[in-house]
């Protein structure tokens, strides 16, 4: 266990070396610099701003001296948001998407879980039609439009909602709605998916035919088998949904890092770029990672190398 | 096996925990639905909300360069004078002023009850202050709007680095309460000037301190309000400063601003109550919305010419368009009544010129003074202009012409409806061609373009803010067009004394610019869109379209 652990672990550290010299290199390579605006500065002015942030210099050496600050934790300073650290920039917003991110995961699994289980027990019948109508919907409407939607007819119409703000609770409903009806609709297709193999499965029929309760062999055998798929998409979705949504983001006018991300971009603002990239490369990571452990403790069915359980 | 079984039961709880949890959640919401949001009953409170569409990208003014700062900045500042709606400088943080009758030295008497919100006394020296570091060449990063103090003089040698003495450069407290400017040319316009951010006074104690203005605790301002929250991103909170001492005239108690680019959303929220102003400078109206606001809500609703101009620039050194005859038959074959009324929908004014509406003139307007009448619009005379232009370049076909604009809604709509008309009128196929924004600059820069889409607004009520982009080395110039006798007329208006003299300069210029050169096109002039809820009044809008919430109140 503790080498396979290390081993990935390993991976995780290349894979982020990569990360951060594509990025370096191809986000340098886009045409544009962090001054430039529809009414230009001066020649000399640009100059002297580029020399100010080590732009003037040889790419190798920026290249260099940027892996030398992250070696030591310094992710530098925005170049657009003046003098603003680009560490607090990142854990302000991240924070914002978070707490989004977090209640929108917890309704999706459960959500999801609940409908894919009611849908396969009453496979066929009036339930799992209706479960698989709203998961369809749920794929095929992106969530911009439900944003939209959502906004429009329970805040603007209704008066229910808060069209824009984070501030109270009831504001969380509607991104909450929008971020998760996608990983519900496919949590719930899988779940139901996998339960009705495992419901047909021999285990299950000998289960059966022990005269084990039912209850214990939902529990104990169904769920647990079923639900191993939901595992595997569980990882990346989260780090999908905590990492933010720009346009969940945009729409109901929240802080959170998806919207930063995109808007360096368009600045050119070089450091927060690089900041905002690896800090989602290592949380894609994470959740990899995490999910792989994971998936190692509950599926007895994955060995791992040596063939002994850890 | 009882490994697996541990397993299996936290899998269980955390299931039903999870479930339990997010029932309480939906609980909590539906409590709090019933009590129904959006409608504002704070209203009489005397708290504005508005929306801007992104956040100030600093709270600097030395380094400020954006509307959106610009606004915020506005309530969190005073200059030496303040801009009132008619356009006239009135006392701020100046009580009263002195101008030689050269016009070259400024004597500013500051008031003695205007105080920082440390409670410190706003003295010249504070201005003194922020301007130099404004100038000096070590400021770290170099404030780009430098140029702005420009007029000052030895302002740009300091800048520069060619004058290395501060003394020498024309900014002077003769006394804790008395600052002396002395100018390198009379410029009329310099007052009013004296209300932009960049003249803004900042406290001495930011010195040492970079990141003084990234948390709003530690910003020490002399504005009507402060700011008094904060939240990246998100939200913006400006709070009365009640050691402001023209508090008597401020009413409103705070000023709340999310922070949504999306123009849909903040309509929404607007119809919704929850915004009190939405719309242009800081905030945008859909250009779809705007024929039934303007029918649905007309007391709220409102459109105003601003200072700017939108036109499309021709790369005067790249074929086709190094011929003046066939930038002449561009111009004129199409309708730009046609493109403001059937595609922008903002009540924008066609544009014939290169000088917007409300730049101040002699004694009117200088569009009033000299009307845009450089060329008209006229199919017949374009097809002609097109052939004669064509035979004296030898074409039988034109070259392949390629128009390119920064990626947006708007822009792409007017590009393609313009290209309809040359195709209809002339029977050109000009390709169109969207590109980041900046990809876009950099490649306008370069000159690699035959035909892009630009934008000018105005910094300074004064036509020169227009006419000073064309000359030859001037780095806003992508066109590159050079003109010994524009530079001239230009080089003259700028030591002139005479604003009679100046204005019939720039007019001339101006008639080479377009009439004779046709270095651009012009397609119209900008307004500002915005919906403002009945009861708020006080809200002035200058002749740029800067906005001033200060003084608003709600009735």
């Amino acid at each position: 266990m503790v080498r396979y652990v290390a081993n990935k672990f390993f991976y995780m550290l290349i894979s982020l070396l990569i990360l951060i010299s594509a990025t370096f290199f191809l986000m340098k390579a886009i045409p544009g610099d962090p001054f430039q605006a529809e009414k230009k500065v001066s020649a000399e002015m640009k100059a002297r701003l580029m020399e100010q942030y080590g732009l003037d210099k040889p790419l190798y050496v920026q290249y260099f001296k940027y892996l030398g600050d992250i070696a030591t934790g310094d992710f530098g300073i925005s170049m657009k948001k003046l003098n603003q650290d680009v560490t607090k920039i990142i854990s302000d917003t991240f924070q914002t998407s978070l707490k989004l991110g977090l209640v929108a995961i917890v309704i999706a699994v459960v959500v999801g879980v609940l409908l894919g289980m009611l849908a396969a027990l009453y496979h066929r019948k009036l339930i799992d039609n209706v479960a698989m109508i709203l998961a369809v919907l749920g794929m095929a409407v992106p969530s911009f439009v439900l944003a939209s939607l959502l906004q429009y007819y329970l805040a603007e119409k209704a008066g229910w909602f808060n069209v824009l703000g984070f501030d109270k609770p009831l504001d969380y409903v509607l991104p909450v709605m929008a971020l998760s009806a996608q990983p519900i609709a496919f949590i719930a297709r899988l779940t139901r998916s996998s339960m009705l193999e495992v419901l047909h499965a021999d285990y299950i029929k000998t289960a059966k035919a022990k005269g084990l309760n039912w209850l214990t062999i939902m529990f104990r055998h169904v769920i647990r088998n079923g639900i191993l798929p939901v595992v595997t998409y569980v990882g990346p979705m989260t780090a999908n949904i905590i990492t933010g949504s720009v346009v969940i983001e945009q729409v109901f006018g929240i802080g959170g890092i998806g919207k930063v991300f995109v808007e360096s971009i368009t600045n050119r603002d070089y450091t927060l770029i690089m900041g905002v990239t690896i800090f989602y490369g290592v949380i894609l990571m994470v959740a990899r990672f995490l999910t792989d452990i994971a998936y190692v403790m509950i599926d007895p069915r994955i060995k791992l190398s040596g063939g002994k359980e850890g | 096996m009882n490994k697996k079984r541990l397993l299996s039961m936290l899998a269980l709880i955390l299931i039903v925990s999870t479930v339990l949890a997010a029932c309480g959640s939906n609980n909590n919401r539906e409590d709090g639905a019933s009590n129904g949001a959006g409608k504002p009953a704070e209203a009489k409170e005397q708290v504005l909300h508005i929306n801007m569409s992104a956040e100030p990208p600093t709270f600097d003014p030395g380094q400020a360069q954006d509307s959106q700062a610009n606004t915020a900045l506005k309530l969190m500042y005073e200059g030496l004078v303040r801009v009132d709606d008619a356009g006239k400088e009135v006392p701020a943080a100046a009580e009263s002023w002195e101008i030689s009758p050269d016009g070259l030295q400024y004597k500013f008497n500051l008031r003695k009850d205007a105080v920082w919100s440390n409670g410190d006394p706003v003295t010249a020296n504070d201005f003194v202050f922020a301007w130099q570091r404004v100038l000096d060449p070590t400021t770290v990063p170099a404030a780009p709007y430098a140029y702005q103090l420009g007029y000052i003089k030895n302002a740009m040698a300091y800048n520069a680095k060619k004058v290395t003495d501060f003394s020498k450069v024309g900014i002077k407290a003769t006394d804790e309460y008395t600052l002396e400017v002395t100018l390198e040319n009379p410029t009329p316009y310099f007052l009013g000037l004296t209300s932009f951010y960049t003249f803004y006074p900042v406290h001495g104690s930011v010195q040492n301190n970079a990141a003084w203005a990234t948390d709003y605790k530690s910003m020490i301002t002399n504005g009507a309000f402060n700011l008094s929250n904060w939240t990246t991103g998100q939200k913006l909170e400006f709070t009365k400063n009640d050691k402001y001492w023209d508090k008597s005239n401020i009413k409103l108690s705070k000023i709340e601003a999310s922070l949504v680019a999306s123009g849909a959303s903040e309509l929404s929220s607007y119809k919704s109550g929850q915004l009190d102003f939405a719309g242009a400078p800081n905030g945008e109206i859909p250009s779809d919305s705007i024929p039934t606001m303007e029918k649905q809500l007309p007391k709220e609703f409102s459109k105003k010419g601003t200072a700017g101009t939108y036109y499309y620039e021709f790369n005067v050194t790249a074929k086709p368009f190094d011929n003046v005859k066939i930038r002449k038959a561009f111009s004129m074959a199409m309708s730009r009544q046609d493109i403001v009324d059937k595609v922008t929908l903002g009540g924008q004014i066609p544009a014939f010129g290169f000088v917007a509406p409300g730049i101040k003139g002699v004694k009117d307007e200088f569009r009033t003074e000299y009307k845009d009448n450089f060329f008209t619009e006229n199919v017949e005379e374009a097809k002609k202009l097109l052939a004669e232009g064509m035979a004296e370049e030898g074409y039988t076909t034109l070259p392949e012409i390629t128009l390119i604009y920064n990626s947006s809604e708007s822009h792409k709509k007017i590009a393609l409806a313009i290209a309809d008309m040359w195709k209809n009128n002339l029977g050109v196929e000009v390709k169109t061609e969207n590109l980041e924004w900046g990809v876009f600059l950099e490649t306008r820069q370069n000159l690699n373009y035959q035909v892009a889409r630009a934008g000018w607004s105005a910094d300074y009520n004064d036509p020169m803010n227009f006419m000073d982009l064309w000359k030859t080395g001037s780095g806003n110039n992508d066109s590159g067009f050079s003109n010994a006798e524009y530079d001239k007329l230009v080089k003259d208006t700028l030591v002139s004394q005479d604003n009679a003299v100046r204005m019939e300069k720039m007019a001339a210029a101006e008639k080479i610019l377009i009439q004779d050169e046709q270095v651009l096109l012009p397609i119209y002039y900008y307004s500002n869109v915005s919906l403002t809820k009945e009861n708020v009044k006080g809200i002035s809008v200058n002749y740029n379209g800067a906005i001033d919430f200060s003084r608003a109140y709600f009735e």
